[in-house]
Formats: structure tokens, C-alpha cells, sequence
């Protein structure tokens, strides 16, 4: 029973991880005439001129901003799809525009390595643990869960008590 | 750090440390991460290219879709102007730059280019109608060339000599096209 | 001559450092204690000595001597008192200063604690604080001298210089360029005192870690002295982000209140590690383990500290929130290399002598689940480092910049929060030492409960988002097993003392502070869950252009242009403001008056939303954008943040938590 525990929490953990990898699934606009601003900003907020550092284009107010929210708006109206802009946009302005780096080359980096990170950090925790049981000496003696109120009281007055004498 | 000496003179030498491999290995992480940092502080600090580097060749396709490679203008002097329709100081220097190529281009010696810095395509056009500016301009794509010469902001310019070496830096606006003669004149001698 | 006298003071402080980091080391070396006490005493003398500094250079400010020209960049006239006070921080090189000024208040206060049974301890925490102060007020000497003043020359060229150039005069101009608007806000006063407060509370615990590291001394006795410090220090950096997220709310105009900007992540770090570090420290004064991992923790945090402090000041990163380029990137190297190999060579030298004493029994045992937590928060690091990191490698390695918005941060945290907020459900009904599926279930059932009943809610609200529904039920949880926890305590206490529950609640709290202040404190933290799932999940928006009584709709409310005026303000600003009207099923609810000021002096705008806030969500009103003249048109963008309030709500309990937990007892005290 303790092994499985210890397989679930791996599991746990291998879960927790995989949501790290999956993307948000982006929800596909269709592509009306009448091009609204929420569909502007919604591609824009996709999107980072280097203008302005750090602040996605929807909210940017500098003019070469807003040139760019109304090339967006061009480039909609003309029945180009989000991920057709955000391509278009990468190609002139360089990778910089996109919201987070693309994946390949060098870049693959920021997608495995803190994962595996976190990974190897849960693979050395087991081990120290798994490492640390097994050289126990002598066997667990009676539970010492408290099991009743006056006994929780006695825990917590007692460590109370350690406190102090420290 | 000198002053703090960690050796404990009752303890043992030796006895209590790790492994050596773990200090050599934590000592390489540790001059990698300080070299990490210490190359993004010098590449900050270095500011844009000096006058007198050597330029690598500059490719750049035209809005009108001629390429431009200065490779290929070695013995000729080459102008970069770093530009955008959204930059109301590059508006005032376009009158200069656009008589100053006027006044070099019948003689084939000079190039001037202008590249557009992070900029939409109508707009870009549209301001080039604007001020009549006719010497070739086309779009810094990937914004490659402007992060080559590392520019701080728009308007930059640029000037390369005969052999392909940066002559002089203009960080802002042209005042007159006169000014733009009195650096290009020597150059040509 | 008052500036004069300033910059003297800077010099002064800097030599009597400088003495008391030498006395120390020849107190140590030479087993003399007159020298250490000497030390004691000079390190006493820098807080004072700083304090006039600081109060010269407010002298400067609020009198406006403009031909400072640090006084000159961050002040002017048209500027209120409580502006100008906080100018003292507005700058690099004032920032500086006031960051000295806090450090050499700090050793102080750790130099007039008893130090009767640490004795050793005490020359290596004077090095330490020293060393650090050193550093700072070399800065600002050698390279950020607020003092400088503006001269000019016989040729007419103005120079910046602290002694006059031969032959030139003193140039005074009648005005300065005045704050940069963005730092004009209320939240600006108090945001980054508390963050430097913070950063700097923090080296307390690192002197004390190093010390104990230098003296062999390694048991947990540091972590004792200074478990306050921590605490108080955590506290001060957790109010400094608050505050920091409640300025970007209210002022930088997009909608939320934490953009992942790299000066935020840069002190979101330490933040992380820190609280990593509080709850592990815990494993290791109970059961005597993971001594290395405390101080790796505590090493680390300090070295994010500074690391954290270049980053934003050397012009490595581009940022909203950066200083300008300047000369301080070298120096700051120099010192980063300088506390990262000293601090981490000294630890792999003790590496064996930190070893556990205890042993983990169980699987499910607390300190199991504390490694876990501390896992977590490492995990968390380390997205931040990457996040910040990376576009640096990738441009030193293939010349391209890369940019990391929200989308990937939530990606890459979101679980790794979750996680957290799982750990915060079961750890605290976990026991020490010994803990099995069969006893935490049985302690786990009761409160489970109810947090799936919450669940149920959730859905019978029709909320179906999934990242939603494992929030909430994550929130319910922790409540739920938190209240328990209390409600354990409390029925313990009034069987066997009869006392009634309000007594029993305060006894319980004040016999074990950060315990129970603990459970305040995740309290506060699942309330601030709830705004963030509130504003990640359910966060919708809107954008139009309007003419006057024209609307727009947004969920169920409707947002009414009535108005616009556009004036000029006697503080030299153009203000643009709409007044606009919020309603919902027909009824009217609030006007709203977002709008955009115009620095004239900085030439620089900045956009105040107009919100309106309840526990159930905010509307928040940007003016985008106007036809200048005729002020007929105008763009508006509307956001509904839903739980919003939630998260300032959550955070003030959680200082309230903090503050129990750090509330001196009066008998532990003396008991030392």
C-alpha cells in the first residue's frame, strides 16, 4: 500500500506536469465582414510590437501600435484567420512579436528543460525519501495521531511547551 | 574574499567536505551562470555599433521588390537610414535626406537605403509618397538590420565608407541636407 | 553647503562601515572581544549617520534646489509635499540611498539584540551586514551620487559634477521635470519602501546563515534567531507586491494587475523561495532535518535579492519598470560574483556537517508534504528564471530576442499553483512524523465534505470551465480544512478549560502565532485564489467606439457614453475625462470617470480607468482613445473582472495573518 501511494503521487505529479505541455485550445474566429474592435484586440492581445517592451499590443497606446492594430484590422476584414496574422506578423518583425518563443531550435529549451527540472526534483524528493525509509531501524511504534480532542490538546500544549523551553 | 577564512582550526581537513567532483562540477555551474551574466551585461552596456567596425553585408528587399546587398558596393559609400511612419522626428529630416540623394545620385558613387523600422506597409508607402522620397526603402524584416547595428530608437543613420567601415553615426535627425554633404564630401575624396 | 554636508555624511558612513567590517574580522582573528564590541558599536553609528544623509536629501527635495540634479529629474514645483517625499526612492541614485539608509536601520536593530549565548555569531553578522552596506554606499559615492549638482562653464557647457569645475558656476534652474506620472500614485508611496524593506530584511537571515556556516556552528540555532526576521521580511515583500499589483490596477490602465513583466517575476522570486524557505525551516526545528535545503533556501533567496536588484538596474532587462542604463552594471557583478561564490563555497565546504539528525518515517508524514511544497516552489522558481532568463541566452546565443506574455506564465505555473493550494488542503491535518492513508483520512473525510459540496454549487452555477471548477474546489478545500483545523483547536480548549469559543479562539491564537497566524495567512491566500480565478478564468472585455449617449454591453451591464471634457490643470497636465454610466436591467448603477492625463513636463500620458468594484466584480472603464477636438467620438474598452475584490480582500487578511505570526511574545522573548 505504501508503494502505492508513492505511485500515485508520482502520478499526481506526472498529471500536474503534463498540464505544463498542453496548449489552450484557441478558439477559431469566423470571419465576418464588419471587422468588430473586441476581434482586433483579441488577435492583438495575441501579439508584442517591440515598441513597446513587455506589454501586449492591445493595450500598447503608442502610434506604432496602433498601426498595428489597424493592419490587424486589414488583414481580418480580408478573411485572414489569427494564426495566418501572427504568422505574418513573426515573419516581418522577427520571432519578438510572437507571445512566447516559437518551438524549435534553441528555443525548445524553455519548453523541456524546466519541466525536467521540476522532474528530476521530484525524482531526487522520491529518492531521498524512498532512501530515507529504508534505512529506518526500528518499526513504527503505536499511531500518534491523536485521537481525541483532549489528546490533539496535549499535542498542541506540549509543543507549546518545547517552545518555550527553547 | 579574502578576510573570511572558513576553515574551522578544529576541524579536520579534509574529512568533512564533499567529493571533489561536486566542487568542480557546482564551480563550472556557477562560472557558466556568472559568464551568462556578465556577457548580457557587456552586450547591454555596449550601446550601438562603433564608428570604424567592420559592417557585415546588409541584404534587404525593397517595398517595390529590388534587392539591395551591400556586398556588392564595396568602393561605393553606403547611407542606412533607420526610419518609420509613426516617428514624427524622422518626418523632419525627410526633405534633407530626399536632396542630399538628389545631389549624389548622378554621380553612382553613394548609396542611400532606407530601412523601415518596425512599421505597416501602407502607412510606410504612404509616407514615402508624402515626402517624394525616391532612393530605395524597403522593410527591416525580423527587424534583423536594426538589431545588427543594436538602434536605440528611430531616426538612426548609418554611413559606411569605401571600404565597407562605419564613418559616421547619426542618433536622431538630420538638420539640413548640408550637414549630410559635410560628412559624405570627405568620404569621397 | 547642505549638499556638501550630505555627501560628507555618505563618506563618513562609508569609512565607519568600512571599520566596522575590519574590526570584526581582526575581533575574530585575534579572539579579541574589544574589537568586536568596537565593530558593534561603529556599525551602530552608520544608522544615524545615514539617517541625516537621507534627511539632507529630503531637505533638497521638498525646498526644491533644483541645481541638484537628482533633485532636478524626480521633483518640481508643481508638485504636492507627500510627492516630493516620495522623489527620495523615485530615482537610481535616491533609491539608493533610502536602500542604505534601511540597511543600516536593520543591522542596527539586529546590533542591540541580546548576544549573550550567540556570541559567535556576532562578529560574522557584522562582516556580512557590513560587506553588503559597503557595497551600497559605494554605489552611491562612486557611481550614483545623488548630490551632484549642475555647473556651467566659462564656454557655456553644463556639467554634472560634485566639486565645481575651475572657473564655472553654480546653474539653478527654477524648476524641475518633475516625478515620472506613473510613480504619481498613492500605492507608489508605500510600494517600494515595503518592497526594500523586504529585500533588505532578508540579508538579516543570510548574515545569520553564513555566520553559522563560518562558525561550524550549524545547528539550528540561526534559524531560531532570525525565524522572526524571515518573517517580518516575507511580510514586507508580500505587501510590496500587493501594492505593486493594486498600482498596476489602478494605473497602468490594462485591465488586470500583474502582467509577468521581468522586474515583477524579478521580485516574485525571491518572494518564492522565501516562503519555501519559511515553511521548510519548520521541517528542521521540529524534526532536525534538511538542515543543507534550509540553507540553500536562505542562500538562494538573498542571492535572487541582489540578482533581482541588478537585473532591474543595469539596463540587462528592458522594462517598464527599469532605471535607466547605467554605470552601477559592472560594481553589481562584481558583488553578485563576489555573494554567490562566498555563500555557496562556504556551503559545500559544511556540506556534511548540515546533515539530518531525523529521519522521515512516513510518506504522508508533514515534513513529506513540506518537501513537497518546497518542491513546488522551486518548480515555480525556476519557470520565473527561465521566463526572465532565457530572451538574454537566445539573444547572446542566436541574436534574437524572444518575449514570454501571461499565456505562457499561467501555462507553465498554473498546475505548479494548484499544486500548492492542493498541499495547503492536507498539510495542515497531516501530523508530524508519523502519518498513514488510514489516519489522514480519517482526519481528511470531515472537511473534505463540505469542499465537494462546493463543487456542487460551482456547477449548479453553470460554470464549466475546468481550471475553474479544480480552483474552486481547491479554495473550498482549504477553507474547509482550515476552519477544521481552527475548529479542532477551539473545541479542545473550551472542553478542557471552559472557555467560550471567542476565548478559545484567542488563547489558541496567542499560544501559537504562527501557527494559527499560518492558517489567517492561508486563509488570505485562498481569498486572493478566488480573485485570480476570477480574473484568469472569467475575465471578459469589450471595445468600441461611441458617440455621446451611445453604449456598449457587456455581460449583463450596459456602459453609456454621456460626456467628455478635456482641460488643463494648473500642474501642468492635459486632462481628458468621460463620464460614463453604468447600468444593469435598466437600473443605474454608478458613473464612472475614466480618463487620460497628459504630462506636459515628462510628455507622457497615462491612462486612469474609471472601476467600479463589488464582491461580485469590477467593471473597469479605459478611455482609449478621442477625436481631440470636437470630443464627440471616443473609444472605450470595458472590462468585467469578476472576484476581483477578492484578491485585495484576501491580501489584507493575509498581512493580518502575518502580523499575528510576527508579533513578539513578550515571555519567549526573555526566556533567551
Amino acid at each position: 500500500m505504501k508503494k502505492s501511494t508513492v505511485v500515485l503521487g508520482i502520478g499526481l505529479l506526472v498529471i500536474l506536469l503534463g498540464f505544463t505541455f498542453t496548449g489552450r485550445v484557441q478558439a477559431q474566429e469566423q470571419t465576418p465582414v464588419v471587422v468588430t474592435d473586441d476581434q482586433v484586440n483579441q488577435v492583438a492581445s495575441q501579439l508584442y510590437c517591440p515598441v513597446c517592451e513587455n506589454i501586449s499590443l492591445d493595450v500598447c497606446p503608442t502610434q506604432a501600435c496602433e498601426q498595428w492594430r489597424s493592419l490587424i484590422r486589414e488583414k481580418l476584414e480580408a478573411g485572414w484567420s489569427a494564426e495566418q496574422i501572427k504568422e505574418y506578423f513573426a515573419a516581418q518583425y522577427g520571432d519578438r512579436v510572437l507571445p512566447e518563443p516559437p518551438k524549435k531550435g534553441l528555443n525548445w529549451m524553455v519548453y523541456i528543460l524546466p519541466p525536467a527540472m521540476i522532474a528530476g526534483g521530484a525524482l531526487l524528493l522520491a529518492w531521498i525519501i524512498l532512501g530515507m525509509r529504508a534505512r529506518k531501524v526500528a518499526p513504527v511504534s503505536a499511531e500518534q495521531t491523536p485521537q481525541s480532542s483532549g489528546e490533539y490538546l496535549a499535542r498542541v500544549e506540549e509543543e507549546l511547551l518545547k517552545r518555550k523551553g527553547e | 574574499m579574502d578576510q573570511i577564512n572558513p576553515v574551522d582550526p578544529a576541524e579536520a581537513p579534509g574529512k568533512n567536505r564533499l567529493p571533489l567532483p561536486v566542487f568542480i562540477l557546482a564551480g563550472v555551474l556557477l562560472v557558466a551562470f556568472l559568464g551568462f551574466l556578465y556577457m548580457g551585461l557587456q552586450r547591454s552596456q555596449q550601446g550601438p555599433v562603433q564608428v570604424g567596425d567592420s559592417m557585415p553585408p546588409i541584404i534587404l528587399t525593397t517595398f517595390d521588390g529590388q534587392m539591395i546587398d551591400t556586398s556588392e558596393q564595396k568602393g561605393n559609400v553606403v547611407l542606412l537610414n533607420f526610419w518609420a511612419s509613426w516617428c514624427k522626428p524622422c518626418e523632419s529630416e525627410s526633405a534633407a535626406l530626399q536632396s542630399a540623394w538628389e545631389y549624389y545620385q548622378p554621380g553612382g558613387q553613394v548609396l542611400f537605403v532606407g530601412v523601415d523600422y518596425v512599421d505597416t506597409e501602407p502607412e510606410a508607402l504612404a509616407s514615402l509618397q508624402k515626402y517624394g522620397i525616391t532612393f530605395p526603402n524597403g522593410p527591416d524584416l525580423g527587424t534583423k538590420i536594426s538589431q545588427m547595428f543594436r538602434i536605440r530608437g528611430v531616426p538612426e543613420t548609418y554611413i559606411i565608407d569605401r571600404n565597407g567601415n562605419l564613418a559616421y553615426i547619426q542618433i536622431g535627425p538630420f538638420s539640413s541636407s548640408e550637414q549630410i554633404k559635410s560628412i559624405i564630401d570627405p568620404l569621397l575624396q | 553647503m547642505t549638499v556638501d554636508l550630505g555627501f560628507g555624511l555618505l563618506i563618513l558612513a562609508l569609512i565607519v562601515t568600512s571599520y566596522a567590517a575590519v574590526a570584526a574580522i581582526v575581533g575574530v582573528s585575534r579572539n579579541d572581544n574589544r574589537w568586536v564590541n568596537s565593530a558593534r558599536l561603529a556599525s551602530l553609528i552608520t544608522f544615524p549617520l545615514l539617517t541625516l544623509a537621507v534627511v539632507v536629501l529630503l531637505y533638497l527635495i521638498t525646498t526644491g534646489h533644483y541645481e541638484v540634479s537628482y533633485v532636478y529629474a524626480v521633483s518640481s514645483n508643481a508638485m504636492p509635499l507627500y510627492l516630493k517625499l516620495t522623489a527620495l526612492w523615485g530615482g537610481q541614485a535616491g533609491s539608493l540611498v533610502f536602500w542604505s539608509w534601511l540597511m543600516a536601520a536593520f543591522s542596527s536593530a539586529v546590533m542591540l539584540r541580546k548576544w549573550d549565548r550567540d556570541r559567535e555569531f556576532l562578529p560574522w553578522v557584522i562582516v556580512v551586514t557590513m560587506i553588503t552596506l559597503i557595497f551600497f554606499l559605494g554605489m552611491v559615492i562612486f557611481f550614483e551620487n545623488p548630490f551632484v549638482r549642475f555647473w556651467g562653464t566659462p564656454m557655456g557647457a553644463r556639467i554634472e559634477a560634485m566639486f565645481p569645475p575651475v572657473g564655472s558656476e553654480l546653474l539653478v534652474p527654477n524648476d524641475g521635470r518633475g516625478l515620472n506620472p506613473l510613480l504619481r500614485h498613492p500605492g507608489m508611496i508605500i510600494h517600494p519602501p515595503m518592497l526594500y524593506l523586504g529585500f533588505v530584511s532578508f540579508v538579516i537571515p543570510f548574515a545569520f546563515a553564513l555566520a553559522a556556516l563560518i562558525t561550524g556552528r550549524t545547528d539550528d540555532r540561526w534559524i531560531r534567531i532570525t525565524r522572526r526576521w524571515t518573517l517580518v521580511a516575507w511580510l514586507f515583500l508580500t505587501i510590496g507586491l500587493v501594492l505593486g499589483m493594486r498600482w498596476a490596477y489602478d494605473v497602468l490602465g490594462w485591465g488586470g494587475y500583474w502582467g509577468w513583466d521581468p522586474v515583477e517575476i524579478a521580485a516574485l522570486m525571491p518572494w518564492l523561495t522565501g516562503t519555501a524557505f519559511l515553511h521548510s525551516v519548520m521541517i528542521q526545528e521540529k524534526r532536525g532535518m534538511f538542515k543543507q535545503w534550509n540553507m540553500l533556501l536562505i542562500i538562494l533567496t538573498y542571492d535572487l535579492v541582489i540578482y533581482g536588484t541588478f537585473l532591474t538596474r543595469s539596463g540587462v532587462l528592458s522594462s517598464v519598470h527599469a532605471f535607466a542604463q547605467s554605470a552601477i552594471g559592472p560594481l553589481f557583478f562584481a558583488f553578485i560574483a563576489l555573494t554567490f561564490v562566498v555563500s555557496i563555497w562556504l556551503m559545500l565546504l559544511r556540506w556534511k556537517s548540515l546533515r539530518s539528525e531525523g529521519q522521515l518515517q512516513s510518506l504522508l508524514s508533514r515534513e513529506t508534504l513540506f518537501l513537497i511544497n518546497n518542491l513546488l516552489f522551486l518548480g515555480l522558481f525556476i519557470e520565473c528564471f527561465w521566463g526572465v532568463n532565457f530572451p538574454l541566452l537566445s539573444e547572446l546565443v542566436t541574436g534574437q530576442k524572444v518575449t514570454f506574455g501571461p499565456e505562457w506564465y499561467i501555462r507553465a505555473t498554473g498546475p505548479l499553483w494548484g499544486g500548492l493550494l492542493l498541499l495547503m488542503g492536507i498539510a495542515p491535518i497531516s501530523a508530524w512524523q508519523i502519518s498513514t492513508i488510514k489516519t489522514l483520512g480519517r482526519a481528511f473525510w470531515k472537511p473534505f465534505i463540505p469542499s465537494l459540496a462546493a463543487v456542487g454549487v460551482v456547477l449548479a452555477l453553470g460554470i464549466r470551465q475546468p481550471g475553474a471548477i479544480i480552483g474552486f474546489w481547491l479554495v473550498a478545500l482549504v477553507a474547509s480544512v482550515t476552519i477544521y483545523e481552527y475548529w479542532r483547536g477551539i473545541r479542545a480548549r473550551s472542553h478542557s478549560t471552559g472557555e467560550n469559543v471567542f476565548q478559545a479562539i484567542w488563547r489558541l491564537t496567542e499560544k501559537n502565532r504562527r501557527r494559527y497566524g499560518g492558517y489567517i495567512i492561508h486563509l488570505g491566500i485562498i481569498f486572493m485564489a478566488l480573485g485570480v480565478i476570477g480574473i484568469e478564468v472569467f475575465q471578459q472585455q469589450t471595445q468600441g467606439a461611441l458617440t455621446p449617449g451611445q453604449q456598449l454591453e457587456l455581460a449583463d451591464y450596459t456602459v453609456t457614453y454621456k460626456s467628455l471634457a478635456e482641460w488643463d490643470t494648473a500642474d501642468g497636465k492635459n486632462v481628458a475625462r468621460a463620464v460614463m454610466e453604468v447600468s444593469r436591467d435598466g437600473k443605474v448603477l454608478q458613473e464612472l470617470y475614466p480618463r487620460r492625463d497628459y504630462y506636459y513636463d515628462s510628455q507622457q500620458p497615462m491612462t486612469i480607468p474609471g472601476v467600479r468594484s463589488t464582491i461580485e466584480d469590477d467593471i473597469y472603464v479605459i478611455l482609449v482613445d478621442w477625436e481631440p477636438i470636437s470630443t464627440r467620438q471616443a473609444t472605450f474598452k470595458v472590462f468585467r473582472n469578476p472576484l476581483v475584490s477578492w484578491l485585495w480582500f484576501g491580501s489584507i487578511i493575509l498581512i493580518l495573518g502575518s502580523i499575528i505570526a510576527v508579533w513578539p511574545t513578550p515571555e519567549r522573548e526573555s526566556a533567551r
